[in-house]
C-alpha cells in the first residue's frame, strides 16, 4: 500500500465523465506531476485529493486513510494555488499562520513556525506586508510558506508557476525543487506545461480526455512515449510524427518514407521489436525527435545505427545554441535540429543524420507505440 | 514547523489495508450550513412574494370587496375590470407614459453619456448634477413639479412676470395634457441614472477598435452608429427593463405630482388599484387589476433574467 | 478593455465641442431648476411667493418656514411639524437596511461560494422579487401584518422592507462575489476555516465597496418609499414620504408654499447627504450590478 493512492477514482458532472478510473500510487517523499492540456482534468483530480471536490466512484487514501468524504482541512495536506489565493486583508504572516490559528495552534508556537518558514524563504522582511504590496515572485513564496507551516503529508501544487514571467519561473522552478530535495516531502503538481514536469518530477502522469496516458519517471515519457499523445505532447520543439511504411529483407526491417526530393529511402531500424515485424508492408506512423535528426558532423557518436539522407532545407530557425531546420519527409514537415553552425541555407539539398536508435514506430490505427 | 497529524495515524511505511473513515460530523454540517443560511431568506420570499401572488391571484377570483371573500366568480372581475372606463383610461394613460418615458429616458441618457464621454472638462461636476435626481423620493419630485408646472405660480407666471404675455403653459391643468406633465417629471427624476448606465457601457469599449475605425476612415457619426451603439445592447436591455418596470409599477409621482387628477385624467393601473381596493372597496377587481400589472412585468422581466442567469451558467 | 485608459479615442472637432458644452450646460439647468428654486422659495416670505416671481432671490431672508415645516406645520390632522415623521423614518430604516444588506451578503456568498443544485433557480426567484408591482402584494400583507400583530407599526415596516429588498442585497452581492476568487475560499478551508469563519474573516473585510452601494441603495429606496408607508403605517409609524404628501396636498388653510419646500428638502436631505457623501461609489457598484444583470 503506498503513500497517497488513487484507486479507480472517476469524477463526473451529470453525464459527463471528466475522470475515469485513475489509478496512481504515489510513495512517500515522491514528486509526481500531472501534466497535460487544459480540460484534461488534471485539476479535477487534484481537487479531488484536496477534497474540494467529491469523488464519484473509486476512492483517495492518504497513508492508508481513505480520505472520501473527509473534509479538506482534515486530510493534512496543503496546497499552492495558481493565483496564489493569499488573503488580501491580512499580512503575509498573519495569511502563513492562518492555518495554525484555524487548527487550535497556540500564539508562540505559531510565531516560531512563522518565523522559521519565513527564514527558509527568504520572506522574513515581508511579514508584516500585505498581499497587494508583493511581486508576483514574493506572493509566490508567501504561497509555499502557507503550504509548508503546515507541515503537511502531502503537498499539492496547482500550476503554481504559471502566473510569473520568463526568468522568474526558471528560478522559481528550481527552488521547489531544492525545496523538495531538502525537505523529502511528497508533492504532487500539475501543471500544462511539459518542461515543468520533465524537470521537476520523479514520476508524471500524462493526462488527456479524463484518462492518464502513461505513468512513468520523465526519460520513460519521453523516450518511450505511450501513444501518439503523449509523444506529441511531450517535448519541445515536439516529436516529428512522419507517415511510413515498414518494408523487410535480408538486412533487417526499414522504414520506408519518401523525402522533399520525392525519392523514396529506407531506414534501418536499430533494435526492432517482434511487434513491428507484424507491420510487414503496413502503414506506421514514425516518430523521431528533432534532436535525431542532425548534421552528420552533430550526429550522436554512440548511437548504434545513423541512417543519412539528403533532403532540401525549406527553412532554416536559427536558435542561438541550435539551429532549426525544417525539410519534408513523409509528405510532413519535419524539424531537425542542427549545430549553431551548420551550413545550411533554405532551398539548399543538405545531408541530414537520422538516430535510429531513438526512432519510434506507432500503430496509426489504434496510436499506439508498437512495441 | 507544527505537526497538524489529527488522526491517530500510525507512520508505518506499509498502510496496510485502507481504512473507511465516514466523513465526520463537521463536514456533513459544512455542507448543510449553506443551505441553512439561505432558508430564512428563502422562506420569506416564497411566502411574502409567492404566497401572496397566490393569495391575490385567487381573490381576483372572488367576489371580496371590503374584506377578503372566498366565494368564486370566476372570471367576473376581469370582465368588470376591462368595461370600466376608468380602466381604459389607466391603461390609456400607462401606454402613453411608459412609451414616452422609455423613449425620451433613453434618448437623452444615451446622448448625454455620448457628449459626457468626448473627454469633457468638469465631467466630474457636470455628473452628479445629472445624478442627483435619483436620490430624491417620487414625492419630492412631484411636490417640485407640481409647484413648478402650476400656471398661477410657476414657470407661466415667472414668464408673463419676465414679459412673455402671450406664454401658455398649463398642462398640469388640463385633462388632455397632465400626462404629459408626469412624464417631464419622471424623465427628469431618471433620465441621468439612465445616463450612468450607458456611460459604464461607453467605457467599457475598447479603444482599440475605435483605433482602428479611425484609421480604417469611419466618422465620428459612423463610429458612433456601425461601432459603439451596437456594443451598447445590453446598457439597451438593462435601461429598457428597467425603466418599464419603474413605469408599470410608478405610483408615487402620479399621487404628488397630480393626485390622479385632473378628474381621473393621469390615473394609472398603480393608482387604480390603490383607489379601486382601499377606497372603493372593490377588493376583487383590484385586486384583478394587480395581477394584470403583474403579468405585464413579468412578460418583459421572465425572458430577461432568464437569459442572463443562463449566460452566467 | 484597455486597463491604462477609459477615455474614448474618438476626437471631436471645435463646433462640434462648443456646441456639446452648451447642450451639457442645458441640461445641467434642467436638473437643476426645480429644486434649486425649491431652495431659494423655502427661504422667501410666503407674500414673496404669491406676490413675486419664483427665479428671483429672497428680498427677505427667512428660516421661519423651515422651522414651521419641521415643528408646527399642519401634517394631516396634527400641527405637529414634520419631526416625529423623521424620526420615524429613521426608526424604520436602519434597521431595515442592516436586517437586508446582512441577509444579502449572506446569499451571496451561499450563491457563488458554495453553489449546490438549483441555485440558479432560486436566485432567479430571489430576482424576480425585486421587480414585482408591490399592488400584487399589498392586500395579503395588510392582512398577514394584522395576523402577526405587528400592523400599522415601525416593525412591521420595517419587515416589508426587508422582504421585499432582499432581492437586490442578494444580486448585488452576488454579482460582487461572483468575481471573488474561489481559490481564496478553497485555500482557507484547506487552512480549516469553516463557513463563516470564512466569511467573517477572508469575506466580508473585501466586501466594503459592495456594503457600501448595498447599503446606500437600500437607505434611499426605503427612505423615499411611499406605497408601504401609506398602505401600512398609522400615525405612529408613518414615514417622512407619507407626512410630506399629507403636508403638501392638505386642503386647509391658506397654500405656504414655502412650508411645504421646506419640507420636501428636509425630507430629500438625507439621502441627498447620502448621495454627497458616497455617491461615487454608489454609481460604480450599481453599474456593475446592473449592467451586468
Amino acid at each position: 500500500m503506498s503513500f497517497l493512492k488513487i484507486n479507480n477514482a472517476t469524477k463526473s458532472y451529470g453525464s459527463t465523465k471528466v475522470l475515469r478510473n485513475i489509478d496512481i500510487d504515489v510513495e512517500e517523499g515522491e514528486f509526481l506531476v500531472l501534466v497535460g492540456p487544459s480540460g484534461c482534468g488534471k485539476s479535477t483530480l487534484l481537487n479531488m485529493i484536496a477534497g474540494l471536490e467529491n469523488i464519484t466512484s473509486g476512492t483517495i487514501s492518504i497513508k492508508g486513510q481513505t480520505m472520501n468524504g473527509v473534509h479538506p482541512s482534515k486530510r493534512n495536506i496543503a496546497m499552492v494555488f495558481q493565483s496564489y489565493a493569499l488573503y488580501p486583508n491580512m499580512t503575509v504572516g498573519q495569511n502563513i499562520t492562518f492555518g495554525l490559528e484555524m487548527h487550535g495552534t497556540a500564539k508562540p508556537e505559531r510565531e516560531k513556525a512563522m518565523n522559521e518558514v519565513a527564514e527558509m524563504l527568504q520572506i522574513k522582511p515581508l511579514l508584516n506586508r500585505k498581499p497587494g504590496q508583493l511581486s508576483g515572485g514574493q506572493r509566490q513564496r508567501v504561497a509555499m510558506g502557507r503550504a509548508l507551516v503546515r507541515d503537511p503529508d502531502v503537498f499539492l501544487f496547482d500550476e503554481p508557476l504559471s502566473n510569473l514571467d520568463a526568468k522568474l519561473r526558471v528560478d522559481m522552478r528550481t527552488e521547489i525543487k531544492k525545496l523538495h530535495q531538502k525537505l523529502g516531502t511528497t508533492i504532487v503538481y500539475v501543471t500544462h506545461d511539459q518542461i515543468e514536469a520533465m524537470t521537476l518530477s520523479t514520476r508524471i502522469a500524462v493526462m488527456n480526455g479524463g484518462y492518464v496516458q502513461q505513468l512513468g519517471t520523465p526519460k520513460e515519457i519521453y523516450d518511450a512515449p505511450a501513444n501518439l499523445f503523449v509523444a506529441s505532447f511531450m517535448g519541445s520543439p515536439s516529436m516529428n510524427l512522419v507517415p511510413a511504411k515498414v518494408v523487410s529483407n535480408g538486412d533487417g526491417i526499414f522504414a520506408q518514407l519518401s523525402t522533399g526530393l520525392s525519392e523514396q529511402v529506407n531506414l534501418r531500424f536499430s533494435n526492432p521489436t517482434e511487434a513491428l515485424k507484424g507491420f510487414d508492408q503496413k502503414e506506421i506512423t514514425l516518430g523521431i525527435r528533432p534532436e535525431a535528426i542532425t548534421d552528420p558532423e552533430g550526429a550522436d557518436r554512440k548511437a548504434r545505427h545513423i541512417e543519412q539522407i539528403t533532403n532540401r532545407v525549406i527553412v532554416t530557425e536559427p536558435a542561438g545554441s541550435d539551429t532549426y531546420v525544417m525539410s519534408s519527409l513523409g509528405g510532413k514537415d519535419c524539424n531537425a535540429r542542427m549545430r549553431a553552425d551548420a551550413q545550411v541555407a533554405a532551398g539548399q539539398n543538405v545531408p541530414f543524420a537520422i538516430n535510429m536508435d531513438k526512432a519510434i514506430p506507432f500503430d496509426p490505427s489504434s496510436e499506439m507505440r508498437i512495441a | 514547523m507544527v505537526d497538524q497529524t489529527t488522526s491517530s495515524v500510525a507512520m508505518a511505511a506499509d498502510y496496510a489495508t485502507p481504512t473507511a473513515v465516514k466523513p465526520d460530523l463537521r463536514t456533513r454540517l459544512q455542507n448543510l450550513i449553506p443551505k441553512l443560511v439561505l432558508s430564512p431568506s428563502l422562506a420569506l420570499i416564497l411566502v411574502f412574494v409567492y404566497g401572496f401572488i397566490i393569495f391575490s391571484v385567487y381573490l381576483s377570483f372572488t367576489g371580496s370587496r371590503i374584506l377578503p371573500v372566498y366565494d368564486w366568480v370566476g372570471l367576473e372581475n376581469y370582465e368588470k375590470l376591462f368595461r370600466l372606463r376608468h380602466w381604459s383610461i389607466a391603461i390609456k394613460n400607462l401606454g402613453i407614459f411608459a412609451g414616452l418615458y422609455i423613449a425620451i429616458c433613453t434618448a437623452i441618457g444615451l446622448s448625454l453619456a455620448i457628449f459626457l464621454d468626448q473627454k469633457i472638462r468638469g465631467e466630474g461636476f457636470l455628473r452628479p448634477i445629472f445624478l442627483y435626481p435619483m436620490a430624491l423620493s417620487f414625492i419630492v419630485t412631484g411636490t417640485a413639479w407640481k409647484w413648478f408646472l402650476d400656471p398661477g405660480i410657476g414657470l407661466e407666471h415667472t414668464m408673463h412676470l419676465w414679459g412673455w404675455e402671450s406664454f401658455q403653459f398649463d398642462w398640469i391643468k388640463n385633462r388632455d395634457f397632465a400626462i404629459y406633465t408626469v412624464v417631464i417629471a419622471a424623465v427628469w427624476q431618471t433620465s441621468g441614472f439612465v445616463m450612468a448606465m450607458f456611460l459604464a457601457g461607453l467605457r467599457g469599449i475598447d479603444n482599440e477598435v475605435l483605433k482602428a475605425a479611425q484609421i480604417d476612415g469611419a466618422s465620428n457619426w459612423n463610429m458612433y452608429r456601425r461601432i459603439i451603439i451596437p456594443q451598447l445592447r445590453p446598457a439597451f436591455l438593462s435601461a429598457f427593463v428597467i425603466l418599464s418596470h419603474l413605469a408599470i409599477k410608478s405610483y408615487d409621482l402620479v399621487v404628488a405630482l397630480t393626485g390622479g387628477g385632473p378628474g381621473r385624467a393621469t390615473e394609472v393601473p398603480a393608482t387604480f388599484m390603490y383607489s379601486y381596493t382601499f377606497t372603493r372597496n372593490q377588493m376583487g377587481i383590484g385586486a384583478s387589476s394587480a395581477v394584470i400589472m403583474l403579468m405585464t412585468i413579468a412578460a418583459i422581466m421572465v425572458p430577461y433574467l432568464y437569459a442572463e442567469l443562463r449566460e452566467k451558467k | 478593455m484597455s486597463v491604462a485608459s477609459t477615455e474614448t479615442a474618438i476626437n471631436t472637432g471645435r463646433i462640434t465641442r462648443t456646441f456639446i458644452y452648451l447642450l451639457l450646460i442645458l441640461f445641467a439647468l434642467f436638473y437643476l431648476l426645480p429644486f434649486g428654486i425649491m431652495v431659494i422659495n423655502s427661504v422667501k416670505p410666503l407674500s414673496e411667493i404669491t406676490g413675486g416671481n419664483m427665479m428671483s432671490l429672497p428680498q427677505v431672508f427667512t428660516l421661519e418656514p423651515w422651522l414651521k415645516a419641521w415643528n408646527s406645520a399642519q401634517v394631516g390632522v396634527e400641527a405637529t411639524g414634520l419631526k416625529p415623521y423623521f424620526w420615524n423614518s429613521l426608526k424604520m430604516v436602519f434597521p431595515a437596511v442592516a436586517i437586508s444588506t446582512v441577509l444579502g451578503a449572506l446569499n451571496g456568498y451561499v450563491l457563488t461560494k458554495w453553489r449546490f443544485k438549483g441555485d440558479t433557480i432560486l436566485f432567479g426567484l430571489m430576482l424576480f422579487a425585486c421587480f414585482i408591482p408591490f399592488q400584487i402584494v399589498l392586500i395579503p400583507m395588510a392582512r398577514v401584518l394584522g395576523f402577526l400583530g405587528i400592523a400599522g407599526s415601525t416593525p412591521g415596516l420595517v419587515l416589508v422592507h426587508v422582504v421585499y429588498g432582499l432581492g437586490f442585497t442578494t444580486l448585488y452581492f452576488r454579482n460582487y462575489y461572483q468575481v471573488f476568487p474561489t481559490e481564496l475560499i478553497r485555500a482557507a478551508q484547506i487552512d480549516g476555516a469553516g463557513f463563516f469563519r470564512i466569511f467573517w474573516r477572508i469575506m466580508l473585510p473585501s466586501s466594503g465597496p459592495i456594503i457600501v452601494v448595498s447599503v446606500i441603495w437600500q437607505f434611499t429606496n426605503i427612505w423615499n418609499d411611499f406605497l408601504f408607508g401609506a398602505s401600512f403605517a398609522d400615525l405612529d409609524s408613518q414615514p417622512m414620504t407619507v407626512a410630506l404628501n399629507n403636508l403638501v396636498s392638505s386642503s386647509t388653510g391658506v397654500k405656504e408654499y414655502n412650508v411645504h419646500f421646506a419640507g420636501a428638502i428636509i425630507a430629500a436631505l438625507p439621502t441627498l447627504l447620502v448621495y454627497i457623501v458616497a455617491g461615487r461609489y454608489f454609481v460604480r457598484g450599481l453599474m456593475a450590478g446592473s449592467v451586468k444583470g
